[in-house]
């Protein structure tokens, strides 16, 4: 039969199936093989806490998003035209999502009586026709293909069926004309120990590709072509490896060791391992007994002259909350990781949240101003990482640096940058010049910035004590004087002030003014941009303001907020930006408030701002 | 060609170690007498001034960095054996001291003792031992004992007290001793030899605080007293005891037994101390609070055990052995790459 090629520009496909199944993996190869065909990509995995529900369970389901595109795009989209169901409660939690007339691919082999009770179906939706309405859906016994196709191997039914999500990929690379090369090189690499497993799984790809191919059920192959992406060599990555990485970078360039001391804790850990890969990099990871002391081990480590870092999320940034306020009163260099998730309290491990911003600027007795800065994508999370890391040795302050669940394991194509080209990281020790009368002054500060010098263990002459208890300017000695502790108040937060020297101007996407600003920060800034895009395509007078750094705010925020009639912020979260915002800028600055451990889609931001604009 | 030059050791006094801060503990607190013994012993251990750190937390005794003259961090409550963590691994040729007390480093600090202790970094701890809360002005601490009558506790406390001794051990320390304030020369003999163990070192000094618990110690202290209730451990030497040295420990069995040396028992019938032994170590450190046993002083256990911070260095230079010297361009550049023209 004649199979026709049809071409599209944008595909959303979410790989869905029990935890056990591979799907992360199976997005994982999607991913990676979409970014070398050239499309522009942006993925959301969506995996449980648990790390074996019950297999079967609603609880147990495990999904990954991607979108790719001939398209420049900016989020993990909004509506899914694939769904790939491995069993009936990834088809119960999930469908939801597909879109009418989108493409339903199901594994009957897991519809059981069981697994179908298990996710609270009461007959089985493949044979009542209750799909059919909505969806184009096919129905493929795929345990069965895959035992066939490895019959000879020789071995258990168990590990032949484990082979059966590299056949829902082989399928999809069929149905939209993906090379299997990258994948098969993948394997041969992964099981490197295991040729029969190299073999099994080739071969199940390759009975899904030949099933999209022979049978037909299957009659239209779509076409994404290449996205007309910026010139530049390119890989695939990931934000918490972004993260490390930028981390790295930022050790090298400053010619510090990288100590890293932390504690593990979901969505941060895998920087503790991507670091602790990279020995060969000077870098020291300390796995601590707990939160606190990854974050006190730090302190020791800024305290010595280390480029000194630690991540975590919320509920472990807590902990740090005291150890915190002794760094900045300590005036030591260091970055701070929260990767966000859902909470309070345990909240979402595994889902993503914007609702730390207040933690991150407020969450310590006393007045203890530090700089925050958040990434935008999961590329971005190097540079920010980068710049956390330059501006803390800069102002010999901690910074944080603010990702989430979606950006630390979402994934985006991402030119590689020429380590000359970012910008320099000087580190000047303190010496002996910085002796007043015999005595070495730790808190003689520069005049610029206010930073005070970083005088560190093994040099000689500039022994000296500091601590947690008030200390008076330019000697460091503890000092409990009203005026003393007010003008030190006052420095702490001026020296953090003056990192607003740092922050570029503010750019604008749209018109510098207009009937609405959507004001965005972190990793909301996909959808924001894309509602934006949409908006000026249709003539609307809409623009969009993106904020990397949220302490302090760019100096030229204010008057650009004036120049528009309305501003809107879209937050995963109650309000926070929009409330440091109005009080700031005094602007009756709208919010759009979805918490439900998701990004937020373009989607709803286009509706809320055509009801704000009376459309 | 660079001419070899001899390096000289630099010669310190005890002023060298004295800071300018004026001590602030009350007058007759025991932290004095560790005070001056440390700025006594330090010139002649022969470090380089620039190489000490002194890390505490919070409490009467963590105010001690304050007052030698080398890099010192006063940190938060119960966390300094983490920040010196930080500080020997980011630099293993400092020396690290961490002074601290029983509420810091037993209560709300205990975690992180006993994890400095099982991964035995070149760290020295000081525990001053008072056995009650001075700063915050006399509550019991966790080495209290039951029953104490303090400000939070007017009917008596009602917690077991910790014994840190059996606890450094079951945290499988590598170096566990006890010294008492009063007992200068002693205090400095146990100094030095925490300094010298390649690993952490454990010193409990036994530390009257003469405001809120005086007295704490004074079977221990007094004249008339120590003899019969102090056992000075000496390594391979019976563990005599007495202002004669006529009473010893025997071992009945398993049982340990104090006894009289007489015409039947002689001092070959004595338990010998051995410092590499946990058995021995562990029934010694059970003495205390044992009311029939003299209290073990000196040293108890000391053993060779791989230090953290070496293996940190060794893992470290094993890497760039087999992978090279990373380099982040490279890094960057590795793995899936493609090229947009």
């Amino acid at each position: 039969m004649e199979k026709t090629l049809k071409n599209v520009d944008d595909v959303v496909i979410r790989f869905a199936g029990d935890s056990g199944d591979g799907m992360q993996l199976t997005g994982g190869r999607f991913t990676d093989t979409a970014a070398i065909v050239g499309n522009d990509i942006s993925t959301l995995p969506d995996y449980p806490a648990e790390i074996r529900a019950p297999a079967g369970s609603l609880a147990g389901v495990s999904a990954f998003q991607i979108h790719f595109s001939s398209r420049d795009i900016h989020t993990p989209g909004d509506k899914v035209d694939v769904l790939v169901a491995m069993n009936p409660a990834a088809l119960k939690v999930h469908r939801e999502e597909l879109e009418p007339g989108g493409m339903l691919i199901c594994n009957t082999a897991a519809f059981t009586k069981k697994n179908l009770t298990y996710a609270g179906f009461d007959t089985n939706p493949l044979e009542d026709e209750s799909l059919e309405d909505y969806f184009r859906v096919y129905t493929i016994d795929m345990s069965k293909i895959v035992a066939e196709a490895c019959a000879d191997m020789g071995l258990t039914p168990k590990t032949v069926n484990r082979t059966k999500n590299l056949f829902a990929l082989g399928l999809l690379y069929w149905i939209y004309d993906r090379p299997k090369e990258p994948t098969k090189n993948w394997l041969e690499k992964k099981f490197a120990k295991r040729p029969e497993l190299i073999e099994a799984n080739v071969r199940a790809m390759e009975a899904g590709y030949n099933f999209g191919e022979t049978t037909e059920i299957f009659t239209t192959r779509y076409k994404v072509d290449k996205a007309n992406l910026p010139a530049g060599t390119y890989r695939n990555i990931v934000g918490n490896y972004a993260v490390s990485l930028g981390l790295v970078a930022a050790a090298e360039k400053s010619k510090l060791p990288l100590f890293y001391g932390g504690y593990p804790i979901t969505p941060a850990s895998d920087i503790l391992h991507h670091l602790s890969a990279l020995k060969h990099h000077n870098v020291k990871t300390f796995q601590a007994e707990d939160e606190i002391a990854g974050m006190t081990s730090i302190i020791g480590a800024a305290f010595t002259g280390n480029l000194a870092v630690t991540a975590s999320s919320g509920p472990g940034i807590a902990l740090k909350g005291e150890a915190l306020g002794l760094a900045i009163i300590a005036e030591l260099p260091m970055v701070i990781v929260n990767v966000q998730r859902g909470g309070p309290s345990t909240g979402l491990p595994t889902k993503t949240e914007q609702s730390d911003l207040f933690q991150a600027l407020y969450g310590r007795n006393g007045e203890a101003p530090l700089p925050v800065i958040a990434s935008a994508t999961p590329g971005d999370c190097f540079y920010t990482a980068y710049e956390a890391c330059r501006i803390a040795l800069k102002y010999m302050t901690p910074v944080i640096l603010l990702t989430d669940g979606y950006l630390a394991n979402g994934s985006e194509p991402w030119t590689i940058p020429n380590v000359d080209d970012l910008e320099p990281i000087d580190v000047k020790f303190a010496d002996t010049s910085n002796i007043v009368d015999g005595q070495f002054m730790p808190y003689l500060r520069n005049k610029e910035t206010l930073a005070r010098p970083w005088a560190i263990p093994g040099t000689s002459g500039l022994e000296h004590r500091i601590g947690g208890l008030e200390k008076e300017d330019v000697t460091g000695n503890v000092n409990y004087d009203p005026e003393n502790h007010h003008h030190m108040t006052l420095t702490r937060q001026q020296k953090i002030n003056n990192v607003v020297n740092d922050i570029p101007p503010t750019k604008i996407f749209g018109e510098p003014s207009g009937e609405l600003l959507i004001l965005s920060w972190g990793g909301t800034m996909g959808a924001c941009r894309s509602a934006a895009e949409e908006m000026q395509a249709a003539k609307k007078a809409v623009s969009h303001v993106h904020l990397r750094w949220l302490n302090p705010l760019p100096k030229d925020l204010g008057e650009i907020l004036i120049r528009f009639k309305s501003v809107l912020v879209p937050e995963i979260n109650l309000g926070q930006l929009i409330k440091m915002i109005r009080a700031d800028f005094l602007i009756d600055a709208k919010g759009l408030n979805l918490v439900r451990g998701k990004p937020i889609g373009e989607g709803r931001i286009i509706e809320k701002i055509n009801e704000m604009l009376g459309n | 060609m660079a001419k070899s030059k001899a390096v000289e050791k630099k010669k310190y006094t005890r002023m060298d170690f004295t800071s300018d801060q004026s001590v602030r503990w009350c007058p007759g607190c025991g932290d004095y007498a560790i005070l001056a013994q440390t700025q006594k012993l330090f010139p002649d251990l022969g470090m380089d001034k620039e190489n000490v750190v002194f890390i505490s937390g919070i409490g009467c005794s963590s105010r001690f960095p304050y007052y030698m003259n080398t890099f010192g961090f006063h940190t938060i409550h119960g966390r300094a054996p983490a920040v010196a963590t930080g500080v020997k691994v980011a630099n293993p040729n400092l020396s690290v001291w961490v002074v601290t007390g029983d509420g810091d480093g037993l209560s709300i600090g205990g975690n992180h003792t006993i994890h400095l202790l099982r991964r035995n970094l070149d760290i020295n701890v000081l525990l001053f031992n008072n056995r009650i809360y001075g700063l915050t002005k006399g509550q019991y601490s966790p080495t209290s004992e039951l029953g104490k009558v303090t400000k939070s506790t007017p009917m008596g406390s009602l917690d077991r007290p910790f014994n840190p001794l059996t606890l450094a051990l079951g945290a499988q320390a590598s170096f566990v001793a006890r010294s008492i304030d009063r007992e200068t020369k002693h205090m400095q003999a146990m100094i030095e030899r925490s300094y010298k163990h390649k690993g952490t070192s454990f010193l409990e000094i036994y530390q009257n605080c003469n405001i809120f618990n005086n007295g704490a110690f004074a079977p221990m202290t007094d004249k008339e007293s120590k003899a019969d209730n102090v056992l000075w451990l000496d390594n391979g030497q019976p563990m005599l005891f007495g202002i004669k040295k006529n009473k010893g420990i025997h071992m009945d069995g398993n049982v340990p037994r104090v006894v009289e040396l007489n015409g039947k028992i002689s001092t070959a019938d004595i338990m010998v101390h051995d410092e590499t032994d946990y058995v021995i170590a562990s029934m010694l450190a059970n003495f205390t609070y044992q009311p029939d046993f003299p209290d073990p002083i000196g040293v108890l256990y000391s053993i060779d055990a791989p230090s953290y911070d070496d293996l940190v260095t060794k893992q470290l230079a094993e890497a760039v052995e087999i992978r090279g010297t990373g380099s982040i361009q490279d890094l960057l550049n590795s793995g899936d790459t493609w090229v947009v023209k």
